[in-house]
């Protein structure tokens, strides 16, 4: 971090209690959308979507990537890329195959 | 080696200090780390017979495990706020906030052994489903970064912190923060492992 | 931090847990060659199998395959297959390529005293010793060593003996390439000397900072599929096992429910990208090479840059392309077709580059150049024979035959092994301060060439005629190979002259370091940052005095000046 100015400091603890409350408020939301009757995949982009929510406030507020540099950004998209490419391409396998085995 | 530049200064064209960057590349190899086991989960979830998975997911205890994860998440916020003690040269906070973040760990630690203990006292184990085998290899291996990041923390509460406080304050805060970034990630991971696999 | 060098280091730091880069990329190179030695040892009595199917294995047989009388068994020689490629692959190539160069070069070629990380990289290189001695233990056990392929392909993987030791190795292994690779980005990124912008680095940092990304970002899956893999063997689960398997006549009670394929995926999302950090670096060393031997700057740098940076990113999205057989459908199939086609495109780029940076240049024939030379028609069959194998309906044919073994060979072996050996003769005089015998070189260099030629060009003849890979026997036993099975005695011929043409090499490297060193600093005159240090660069900051860098890499033959080349830094 290159402002280490006290009062930015104090300004920032402010913020971390709020996205402190922010997480505790949905993981409570996490858990009571879960007795929610909906369809497999309803449930799961909403899942997902809190948890993103929640993921978001960490890696920009906790890991202060609001504020960070544009090469740690770009790595970091470059692993989105990755993980994306990880998650989708195996899956599409199921349900694009000649169904021979 | 002190002829190495950039430990804890930034180099002005990237903006950055080593350990930050290097520890950030760290976490995009633990993203694909923790992303391989993830798409083997969805496969394995798509490829199972219809039900298999909400049966076997069914087994899981979901109050202890939102309990684990509001402590995680306040693990988070007393690791970020012992590194700004320290920002602020409140050495004393420093102590006290990265003592409840070991606590909260700990604490991660006990509830995840009674759920296991739990688990295998029933009878279920990895091998009982693919369920299960994938809940116990995504969270122990989780279980193991937890125990790694506490080894790390409780070094940078010893006295090993009260000499490098006097001899190095910017290192060591450096070094608070590269390991909060480690343990943010570790937090970040639980915060998508608990709805995939004890809510959906 | 802490500084343990005042005075004297004791022999345990200055050689054993040294954290100075020099010392860990010489430990890197010595373990890595006596690996691919150990690899080569292994082919070579499977080639010997191949020519001469069940006799006896001369000299070592009856020591080897004791219980046999001497003859080398099925499940030997599919030990031999597997622990060959795993070992070349991560235990010799990658280790030499990355952690050998790698760690020696980076640093000196931006002008730093160290990489970012000095401890972290002995860490790095002590786990891929470890690594290493998990994976020949594997020998020793009474279960024997891994015999599925290195590809490790359940279910046989899940039941077969050997395994476990082997996953156990790439656990290690993989953690020592992810340390090692994290350092040489970050070392790159913060480290390089003032002056030193992006498009002044030479060819060869690009390629250790696109494959380094390579690593840090496909090796992982592995290690989880590893891990997967080591449950379903000892803890009884099923991640990869299908349900109802009958395995030797009795039903396997595992749960079941898994899938084969998801190994593949896992295990394919790495071994591709791995294959091109098997080339990158040493295209690397082949342009550094070119441009010093040819005494003008390499054609086309941004193109190169840009194409490997391509290549980078591609690499990541054509790996079902190995698995054209696994009854994916049409969609899955043309998407991996297309982009295995476009992959091809930078690869093309980079050779074209190459050639052209030929053009007009005053080469001087020594053998760094000979086998830099020698990379480009060689590393050019090797990839014009990947395409029948990247377009599915060919490669339905050709997969899993000698076409396939003789396509990644040439690429690998007198392509990458040729630019790595390139590699030792053009910077032995920077690292021992002497240069490797010229005549024992060309002695190293012309059979070698043949040889390799005359093992895996008969290989294609092999694969069109519909010849399995894998197979102990070489084909004997199938008569669609019947008519050419003969070439496999002129095969393993040319496999004993290359093992025969290595040795003016060894005795080379001993020999040359009895001698007396040279007051050169810059044999080869060339332009780049690491000439500038002393032979040997000084123990743990490299430089005498502060690097400043002032011009690009290649400033050769530059019009105004006396001398054929303008370093780097010189004011």
């Amino acid at each position: 971090m290159s402002n280490n100015s006290d009062h930015s400091i104090e300004h920032h603890i402010q913020t971390y209690i709020r996205v402190f409350i922010a997480l505790g408020v949905l993981t409570v939301i996490t858990v009571a959308v879960s007795y929610l009757e909906v369809s497999f995949i309803e449930a799961f982009f909403l899942a997902i979507t809190i948890a993103s929510i929640k993921g978001s406030l960490v890696l920009g507020f906790f890991m202060h990537l609001i504020s960070e540099r544009a090469a740690i950004i770009w790595i970091l998209v470059a692993t989105t890329v990755a993980f994306i490419i990880l998650m989708f391409i195996p899956l599409i396998s199921l349900t694009d195959s000649t169904g021979m085995y | 080696m002190s002829s190495i530049p950039y430990i804890v200064e930034e180099r002005p064209d990237t903006g950055l200090n080593n350990s930050k960057l290097g520890v950030w590349i760290f976490l995009a190899s633990e993203v694909m780390l923790f992303g391989g086991l993830f798409s083997a989960y969805v496969f394995l979830r798509l490829a199972a017979p219809e039900g298999d998975f909400d049966y076997w997911g069914a087994k899981l205890n979901v109050p202890m495990a939102t309990f684990n994860t509001m402590l995680l998440i306040t693990s988070s916020v007393t690791m970020v706020m012992s590194w700004a003690s320290l920002k602020l040269k409140q050495f004393d906070k420093y102590k006290m906030y990265l003592g409840i973040t070991i606590l909260c760990a700990l604490g991660f630690l006990c509830v995840k052994y009674f759920e296991y203990t739990g688990k295998f006292h029933h009878g279920i184990y990895p091998s009982s489903s693919t369920f299960m085998g994938i809940y116990f290899t995504l969270t122990g291996l989780h279980v193991l970064h937890i125990i790694g990041g506490l080894v790390v923390l409780i070094y940078l509460w010893t006295r090993q912190a009260d000499k490098m406080w006097e001899e190095n304050p910017d290192l060591l805060a450096n070094r608070i923060e590269v390991t909060g970034l480690y343990w943010h990630f570790v937090d970040l991971v639980w915060i998508f492992l608990f709805p995939i696999l004890y809510l959906l | 931090m802490s500084d343990n060098h005042h005075h004297e280091e004791t022999f345990f730091q200055k050689y054993i847990w040294s954290v100075d880069h020099k010392v860990i990329g010489i430990q890197y190179g010595i373990t890595s060659l006596l690996f691919l030695l150990f690899g080569f040892g292994l082919m070579a009595v499977m080639r010997y199998q191949l020519a001469y199917p069940e006799t006896v294995i001369p000299i070592i047989g009856q020591w080897l395959f004791a219980e046999s009388g001497g003859i080398m068994l099925p499940e030997n020689y599919n030990t031999f297959g597997a622990m060959h490629g795993t070992i070349m692959i991560f235990l010799g190539v990658v280790p030499l390529a990355v952690g050998a160069f790698g760690n020696y070069l980076v640093p000196l070629q931006i002008g730093a005293p160290d990489m970012a990380f000095p401890k972290l990289n002995a860490a790095s290189y002590w786990t891929y010793f470890v690594g290493g001695v998990v994976m020949m233990a594997s020998f020793f056990t009474p279960e024997g060593a891994a015999r599925s392929g290195w590809t490790s392909y359940p279910p046989l993987s899940i039941f077969e003996s050997g395994q476990t030791m082997w996953l156990l190795s790439m656990v290690f292994l993989i953690t020592s390439s992810l340390l090692g690779s994290m350092n040489i980005i970050v070392t790159i990124v913060q480290l390089r000397a003032p002056g030193l912008t992006w498009f002044k680095l030479p060819f060869f940092i690009w390629t250790q900072l696109v494959t380094s990304f390579l690593l840090v970002l496909a090796f992982p899956p592995l290690e989880a599929a590893a891990v997967l893999q080591l449950m379903d063997r000892l803890a009884g689960t099923s991640f990869f096992l299908p349900s109802g398997l009958v395995y030797a006549g009795e039903a396997v009670a595992a749960y079941g429910n898994g899938s084969p394929l998801l190994w593949q995926h896992l295990f394919w999302f790495l071994a591709h990208p791995e294959v091109y950090v098997l080339i990158l670096p040493a295209i690397g060393i082949v342009g550094e090479i070119l441009a010093n031997n040819t005494r003008k700057p390499l054609w086309g740098y941004k193109s190169l840059v840009y194409a490997i940076s391509f290549l980078g990113f591609m690499s990541f999205i054509v790996w079902a392309h190995h698995m054209f057989l696994t009854g994916m459908g049409q969609t899955m199939s043309a998407f991996f077709q297309l982009t295995t086609m476009i992959i091809s495109i930078p690869s093309v780029v980079v050779l074209t580059a190459f050639f052209i940076s030929l053009w007009g240049g005053s080469i001087r024939f020594n053998t760094p150049m000979l086998f830099a030379l020698s990379f480009l028609p060689m590393f050019g069959i090797g990839g014009l024979t990947g395409l029948p194998l990247g377009v599915a309906a060919s490669d339905i044919y050709l997969h899993d035959t000698y076409y396939v073994i003789g396509h990644f060979h040439y690429v690998v072996a007198p392509g990458t092994l040729f630019a790595l050996f390139a590699g030792i003769y053009y910077w032995f005089p920077k690292i021992t301060g002497r240069k490797l015998h010229e005549g024992m070189g060309k002695l190293h260099f012309f059979p070698s060439f043949l040889a390799m030629n005359g093992i895996f060009m008969p290989m294609f003849i092999q694969g069109l005629a519909g010849l399995s890979r894998r197979m102990y026997d070489g084909g004997q036993q199938y008569a669609h190979a019947s008519d050419i099975t003969h070439w496999n005695e002129f095969m393993t011929i040319s496999a004993f002259i290359l093992g025969l043409a290595q040795i003016p090499f060894i005795l080379n490297i001993f020999i040359t370091l009895s001698t007396k060193k040279s007051e050169d600093r810059n044999p080869w005159k060339s332009t780049t940052i690491e000439w500038s240090a002393p032979s040997p660069p000084l123990p743990h900051v490299n430089f005498e005095s502060a690097v400043e860098v002032h011009r690009g890499p290649y400033e050769y033959s530059v019009p105004e000046r006396e001398e054929d080349f303008y370093p780097q830094t010189s004011p």
